[in-house]
């Protein structure tokens, strides 16, 4: 067993490091309070290529490992889960087509994202279907060369900024998860209608809409897989997908916790700075250890990715084991701040905020225990 | 066209400094280290000048210990061709330094028409080793230049204090000792970190460049932490008739204490 990274991801992490000290952090805030996409920040980190790491090297990607892609995620998140979110749903919405799509689709789809800057969407969730993503009502219906959209979307990352949008939807609602099938749909397709930005706690940066899908019409090929496929696509998007958000999660928390040393040794009460005092410690000692804990989860559900060993299991602990350790993480570190830590003029209330959504996007920590049960139950 | 860039590795400024036992250089054991940051803007202006004159070749010169080549890696991963490490311990004196330097540019058969360097090194600060060098290889050379241009001459424009601009005609080949402000480093890109893997870095040690002991000037002995500020002084001056008084105690202090006065 072998905990060490190969020097080429040392420096890996190394670049989006100096990139995240340079460009994200000294934004984080304001985008965050003012609500600002970080486009800019985007294509830079694009340039970089740290964007799209998904992308297989025959397709223009650079080739990289689930293992490389969170190393770069949980910098990136590091600097701000919020931003990250904006980066992260491009590989959320390119994974589908790796893992669904043909040849020629991949092609089409990929080879772009590696030549241009450009934003993508992932499409699941709607207003009366999130948890029970099964369920969803959207419907592609059959008409000889094109598939018809209707239905709609809510929380979509990225929809007001997409070139392109991966939408799941049913060829007919009665077959449940056998009828879920994904499409891809080009920006300027008519009938695609996008909602208002909506107004949120945390990962103020990201721009998330619902989307009106109005018989949008889309060429037969752009479905991914088979009819009825899209059920099996998911799944296995999210044996990747869910490292990384775990990824984002351990990112924002090992950020609280630099903070809060940092904090604890300047900070002066009763004479002593406050790290000298016992609960402080206490306290320091368990965010960390639940940081690296979660860090190890994810890791390991990524490493187990890339040698395709069925991950599942490992991914919904890390997800939901990551999530939940950094809202514990996130609400110390405002404690360890005190009601500096309250003020939107220190970092860590914001840290609080954006840990919040991890325990829910991406499936609910509720959702992911759902799926742990399962495993176990069925072994 | 051959441009050779002499970069330097230093501790990360977030690195918490500390002597090392028998006091004659830093503890090196967990130190981060980062290419010097002045050494970035004469990379990046290396880079520049390839981008017009694409049979440009950027060498990336070293002299320093082998536990890390962050700076040489990262140097490459931004574009710059091949490199050479004099392996050495990191407490060499600046002339052991600068002689070194030359040897491995003679040493590596390519006749420099450029060679870059940044102003000065964040960690001793010395400010010698690119004047030191261009006395020894008998080249012009031009610090804090925070203007480049290469017309057949170079054209380089130098901060002074206060900041007025000096503008040096130069001939090729010359030492640039490079500033802040002359150019904005570009950050190595993914694609460029796997390439650099394949780039040729060859390794020479300090007796290779001619460079022994007896050469060196400057012999560290007792590196200290700077002394903890004294705490502040506080006078109450709320009180309007004990001013006066308050007033004569600071001029005192300034006078007599802080030598400001
Ligand atoms: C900012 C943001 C960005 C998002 N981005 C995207 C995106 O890009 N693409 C996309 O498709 N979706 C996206 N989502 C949607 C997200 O994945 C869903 O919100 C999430 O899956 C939960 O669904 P829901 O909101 O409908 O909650 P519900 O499913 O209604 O859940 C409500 C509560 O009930 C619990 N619950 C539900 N079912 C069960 C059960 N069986 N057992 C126990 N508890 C249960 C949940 O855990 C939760 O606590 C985003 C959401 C947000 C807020």
């Amino acid at each position: 067993m072998n905990f060490d990274f190969t020097t080429e991801q040392k420096e890996i992490k190394e670049l989006a490091l100096k990139f995240v000290k340079n460009e994200i952090i000294p934004k984080a805030q304001e985008y965050d309070e003012k609500g600002i996409f970080p486009k800019e920040e985007f294509k830079k980190a694009w340039e970089i290529g740290l964007i799209n790491t998904c992308i297989p090297a025959e397709y223009g990607g650079a080739g990289f490992s689930n293992v490389d892609s969170i190393l770069i995620s949980e910098t990136l998140a590091y600097g701000c889960m919020g931003m990250n979110t904006s980066f992260m749903a491009n590989d959320l919405a390119l994974l589908p087509i790796v893992i669904g799509g043909s040849h020629e689709q991949k092609q089409k789809w990929l080879t772009p994202f590696t030549e241009n800057f450009k934003i993508a969407s992932f499409c699941l969730t709607e207003p009366n279907n999130g948890s029970d993503a099964a369920g969803i009502q959207t419907t592609f219906k059959d008409e000889g060369s094109h598939w018809v959209i209707n239905g709609n979307k809510m929380w979509i990352t990225n929809a007001g900024h997409a070139d392109l949008f991966v939408v799941y939807g049913t060829i007919d609602p009665s077959l449940k998860h056998k009828g879920i099938s994904a499409v891809v749909v080009e920006k300027g397709t008519p009938g695609i209608e996008l909602g208002k930005k909506e107004d949120k706690m945390g990962h103020r940066s990201s721009d998330t809409r619902g989307i009106r899908f109005n018989n949008v019409k889309v060429p037969k090929e752009n479905m991914l897989g088979k009819p009825g496929a899209g059920w099996a696509i998911a799944m296995a998007t999210l044996d990747h997908s869910r490292p990384l958000v775990a990824s984002s999660a351990v990112g924002g928390a090992q950020r609280a916790l630099d903070l809060a040393v940092q904090y604890a040794k300047e900070r002066n009460q009763f004479g002593v700075n406050i790290g000298k005092h016992q609960a402080i410690q206490m306290m320091l000692s368990d965010m960390a250890m639940k940081t690296e804990a979660a860090r190890l989860l994810t890791y390991k559900a990524a490493a187990m990715a890339d040698q395709k060993i069925k991950n599942t299991e490992i991914a919904s602990y890390a997800k939901a084991f990551a999530a939940d350790s950094c809202m514990q993480i996130t609400t110390d570190a405002v404690q360890i701040y005190g009601g500096y830590g309250y003020s939107k003029e220190y970092p860590v209330e914001k840290l609080m905020r954006d840990a919040k959504l991890i325990q829910i996007y991406e499936g609910t920590s509720q959702i992911q225990r759902l799926v742990i049960a399962r495993e176990l139950l069925n072994k | 066209m051959n441009i050779f860039v002499c970069v330097k590795q230093v501790p990360d400024t977030e690195t918490k400094v500390k002597p090392s036992g028998d006091g004659t250089f830093i503890d090196t054991t967990s130190i981060k280290w980062i290419m010097n940051p002045y050494d970035e803007f004469a990379v990046e202006q290396a880079l520049l000048v390839k981008q017009t004159n694409a049979s440009a070749n950027i060498t990336v010169v070293r002299v320093g210990s082998v536990k890390d080549t962050e700076a040489l890696r990262t140097a490459m991963a931004m574009g710059a061709d091949d490199a050479i490490l004099v392996q050495a311990d990191d407490n060499l004196d600046s002339y052991m330094i600068a002689k070194a330097l030359k040897g491995a540019i003679d040493k590596s058969g390519k006749k420099p028409d450029l060679i870059l360097t940044g102003k000065q090194a964040i960690d001793d600060d010395c400010l010698q080793v690119p004047q030191l060098l261009a006395q020894m290889l008998n080249l012009p050379s031009v610090s804090v230049v925070v203007g480049f241009e290469d017309g057949g001459k170079l054209k380089l424009k130098r901060e002074t204090e206060g900041g007025s601009l000096e503008i040096y005609e130069v001939d090729k080949p010359a030492v640039v000792a490079c500033n802040k402000g002359l150019n904005t480093p570009r950050y190595a890109s993914l694609p460029g970190i796997m390439k650099a893997k394949k780039k040729p870095m060859t390794e020479f040690k300090l007796a290779d460049v001619g460079v022994s002991d007896a050469d060196r000037r400057v012999k560290y002995s007792n590196f200290q932490l700077p002394p903890e500020k004294p705490p502040g002084k506080k006078m109450d001056a709320t009180d309007t008739a004990k001013q006066k008084d308050v007033v004569k105690q600071v001029v005192q202090l300034l006078r007599n204490e802080a030598k400001a006065i």
